[in-house]
């Protein structure tokens, strides 16, 4: 059975700090980042933003972009989230309360790294391929913590993309999936702490590249399909340079890339990173368009898939917001005391 | 302060879905729901979702706040009134304190609104913030 | 309906009176009340506190009250309507005179602020607003106020030097009076120049953080005549309500439960707005003494403000407003504010206003208008000499 995305949105804070601000503080080199990262700035969340109110915004654009879809009748929301607000009490139950999907609904936080998000995709159209349900409401949100100084912290961001997915009325079908994980030690975070640990340069070859080529490589052969034939593609990225550099390799294009290449303005949004990219290429796709897309989650895993764009996604794309414009109008760029205040950097003893 | 999370829960149609009593003689809509039409005193009503956008009808800064604020002042209140004429009274948000304007377009977003410190329940609900797509 | 007659008033010094429990500032000004008044007992108390609860932890104070002024077994009950209590109480202790129920009874009003922290009273007194719908967002009342007083420099132009200039009145006519927080006098340049609050309002638009009390003992005119001391008489009383959100309010820049108070009370005097040559206002804030006027109909809409420029507020002026300091000078200990404008207005008609305080003319009839919280609740009095 067709199964695939009725209706997806996406929600980015509009603050922003630039890699410049955050360098100075430490007396590290911008320059040799903004170049290393390929990343100029990222998002920041405002202290009254966090995990569950991006993903509720963007869930209530998927609404708007389904045509009508009727909450009570999305059976299943699943959040992927490396930083749901609570440790024990779901984020999933809030957005359904939010968007009026209670009570007869399965809610379920998901955990993966910056691969939670995809998971939850992967579930969701799961569930409506089997005909388990008629929609499921996949979320992919983070509002991601780097330990101060920590070269993740020029990178760690905000934002959420939401995805109903369901069988009929489709903006983009399901082709292919495919998952490709092995156990690698190359972040995490430990139960109460707050930022995560990595393994530097580990993160590299073995961990982001081989799994991302390896989820990729696997669903090409079970396509037979071949980089050019897709229109676009998006892939995990923890960085501006990672993603641009898996795609090349893999044989595809910058041109392909382009649309969902977020991260050097965006940063990494961890779980919402690959899914963000590919509301912003729905964004601009058209109809019978071909998308690859590839998420990774540390420790380690990616989730591929590839998407047939539907006739429906003229249609759909501006009844509410592009990402693109949340990602670059109506900006406002603060400096490192604000930041650390919204991020609650600052250690006040009382 | 126990007794929080349940007076927050039962409010969560309103706060989180801006439901609201529209009564059938007098066609006015009220947040939060109520039972009786304070002008007819009728009780014929439906539930319905407030539109999410309006515009400011008056509006503060909060520079001195109770303590359950803490740091959050200086912060922007309004009163808004949306599309449909209902009133509400809401936090301002993502917005310079200079630029709130009696007549400034806003939109209502789902937010933190208040949390008990670090270790307390979070409340959601909306706020608004300058309309500006 | 008998005539009720107000016999005998008391109040210790307004402040922060670190020295003095909410029980000794009551039983102060309750003793003085009935030494001034030469009466041998009551017939009951009605006190006025909005919070003894969030403010020391008390509760259940009529009975505490009683105790304390050596009076156990008296019939007392606790009126509530957040800062409009004490107004509250006297309209209780008036309806039970009246009703020739009973000949003496004691109107109070109480409250012991200091002993919490700034934060913990603006928590306080902001329970006078809606807990769910305005104080979960945020609100303080100085940003209630503060959003009237946009409204209504939005719709008429009022200005920032009449919001001062009602400052400056009080805090002059509070200078002269024993029992003022603050009894000095400021200049527009202080008041523009000070820290704020919630914009448009400045620290001295708000009325202070303030520990007192005060009593006034009601009686019966057969009764007043025999005490053989100076009586005023009540002639009208009346309570208005409103919303309290503000937010569900048609019009933010009038005070409808001031209207209707003020309509019916003095319906029942006999009275008209202009028969009135002096009041007592609820000045929490310099924009509410501004609305209040406007909204009891001394003044259109929009119009006060110039009028309270060019002087006509002030003790010489044509309509002397708030001659005691009000709220802002006087101090605001929010349950004891009604009783203590009647206070006011008991030795204003009875000319024992101290030195440069009292009204040139004689006047003959007075109105109080105490408020709760947003203009949620209002109680006015009419009262005229004996």
């Amino acid at each position: 059975m067709a199964a695939g995305i009725v209706g997806y949105g996406a929600h980015l804070p509009r603050h922003r700090i630039k890699v410049e601000e955050i360098a100075k503080v430490w007396g590290a080199d911008a320059p040799s980042y903004k170049k290393g990262l390929m990343l100029r700035e990222k998002s920041v969340p405002p202290p009254d933003m966090d995990t569950i109110t991006l993903s509720v915004e963007a869930a209530r654009r998927a609404l708007i972009r389904s045509g009508g879809v009727d909450a009570a009748d999305i059976g299943a929301i699943y959040i992927g989230s490396e930083s749901h607000p609570y440790a024990v009490k779901p984020s999933g139950t809030t957005v359904a309360e939010a968007i009026g999907a209670t009570p007869d609904i399965h809610c379920a936080d998901f955990e993966f790294a910056c691969k939670a998000g995809s998971e939850a995709m992967y579930v969701a159209l799961s569930h409506v391929k089997a005909g388990e349900m008629k929609y499921a409401l996949a979320i992919a949100a983070d509002t991601s913590q780097g330990a101060p100084s920590d070269a993740l912290e020029f990178s760690a961001a905000a934002g959420a993309g939401a995805f109903i997915m369901g069988t009929e009325n489709l903006v983009a079908e399901i082709q292919h999936t495919h998952s490709y994980m092995t156990d690698m030690p190359d972040f995490w975070r430990r139960e109460h702490e707050f930022y995560p640990q990595h393994g530097g340069r580990f993160t590299g070859e073995e961990a982001y590249f081989a799994h991302t080529k390896g989820a990729s490589n696997a669903i090409l052969k079970k396509s037979g399909m071949k980089p050019s034939d897709f229109a676009y593609a998006i892939f995990h990225q923890p960085n501006g340079k990672f993603p641009q550099r898996v795609a090349l390799e893999l044989g595809f294009t910058q041109e392909q890339i382009d649309p969902g290449w977020l991260a050097p303005t965006l940063g990494n949004t961890y779980s919402g990173a690959s899914p963000i990219g590919l509301t912003a290429t729905l964004d601009v796709a058209k109809p019978g368009d071909m998308i690859f897309m590839c998420s990774y989650g540390s420790g380690a895993g990616s989730d591929s898939f590839i998407w047939k764009v539907t006739e429906r996604i003229d249609e759909v794309r501006d009844m509410t917001v592009r990402t693109r414009k949340l990602l670059e109008e109506n900006l406002t760029y603060i400096d490192y005391g604000t930041y650390a205040k919204f991020r609650h950097k600052i250690i006040k003893n009382k | 302060m126990t007794m929080f999370s349940s007076r927050n829960w039962r409010e969560y149609p309103h706060r989180y879905r801006t439901e609201a009593s529209k009564f059938k003689k007098s066609g006015k809509t009220y947040i939060p729901k109520r039972l009786v039409d304070p002008e007819t005193g009728d009780t014929e009503q439906e539930t319905v979702r407030l539109p999410e956008t309006g515009k400011v009808l008056t509006h503060t800064i909060i520079r001195i706040a109770p303590s359950q604020w803490g740091d959050k002042a200086p912060y922007a209140l309004a009163i808004i009134e949306l599309t449909d004429g209902t009133r509400l009274m809401a936090q301002m948000t993502d917005v310079e304190m200079d630029d709130v304007k009696v007549g400034m377009e806003v939109r209502l977003e789902f937010r933190r609104v208040q949390s008990e410190g670090s270790h307390g329940v979070i409340s959601y609900g909306y706020k608004a913030v300058p309309k500006w797509y | 309906m008998r005539t009720v007659c107000v016999v005998g008033v008391g109040m210790g010094k307004w402040g922060e009176i670190w020295r003095m429990s909410l029980r000794d500032l009551h039983t102060q000004a309750a003793l003085s009340a009935i030494e001034a008044a030469g009466v041998d007992h009551l017939d009951s108390l009605y006190v006025g506190c909005m919070s003894g609860g969030l403010f020391v932890g008390q509760e259940h104070l009529a009975s505490l009250l009683t105790d304390y002024m050596g009076m156990r077994g008296l019939a007392a009950t606790r009126v509530e309507s957040a800062c409009a209590s004490g107004g509250m109480a006297v309209r209780s202790a008036f309806i039970e005179v009246a009703s020739g129920m009973s000949d003496i009874v004691m109107a109070s009003g109480v409250e012991k602020m200091t002993d919490v922290d700034g934060d913990d009273a603006t928590y306080a007194l902001a329970t006078a607003a809606d807990q769910e719908y305005e104080v979960f967002h945020g609100a303080t009342f100085p940003g209630l106020y503060a959003m009237m007083a946009v409204a209504h420099m939005e719709k008429y132009g009022t200005t920032r030097d009449m919001l001062s200039a009602v400052a400056v009145k009080n805090h002059n006519n509070g200078s002269m009076n024993p029992v003022a927080q603050y009894p000095f006098k400021i200049s527009m340049e202080q008041v523009a120049k000070s820290v704020m609050v919630a914009d448009p309002l400045h620290i001295l638009d708000c009325s202070p953080i303030t520990d007192g009390a005060a009593a006034v003992i009601l009686a019966s005119e057969e009764v007043a005549k025999k005490l053989g001391k100076p009586y005023i008489k009540i002639t009208g009383t009346a309570i208005g309500t409103d919303t309290i959100q503000l937010a569900q309010r048609d019009d933010l820049t009038t005070i409808k439960a001031a209207t209707i108070a003020s309509g019916k009370a003095l319906e029942m005097a006999g009275k008209k707005i202009d028969d009135i040559q002096f009041a007592e206002v609820h000045d929490c804030f310099t924009i509410a003494e501004i609305m209040v006027a406007e909204s009891i109909g001394k003044y259109k809409p929009g119009k006060a403000g110039e009028a309270f420029l060019a002087g006509e507020s002030a003790l010489d002026g044509s309509f002397p407003i708030n001659s005691s300091g009000g709220l802002k000078s006087k101090g605001h200990p929010v349950g004891a504010t009604g009783v203590a404008q009647v206070v006011e207005v008991y030795k204003q008609l009875t000319g024992q206003a101290e030195s440069g305080r009292q009204i040139p003319g004689s006047p003959k009839v007075a109105m109080t208008q105490n408020m709760g919280g947003s203009g949620g609740s209002s109680v006015v009095h009419v009262m005229e000499v004996a």
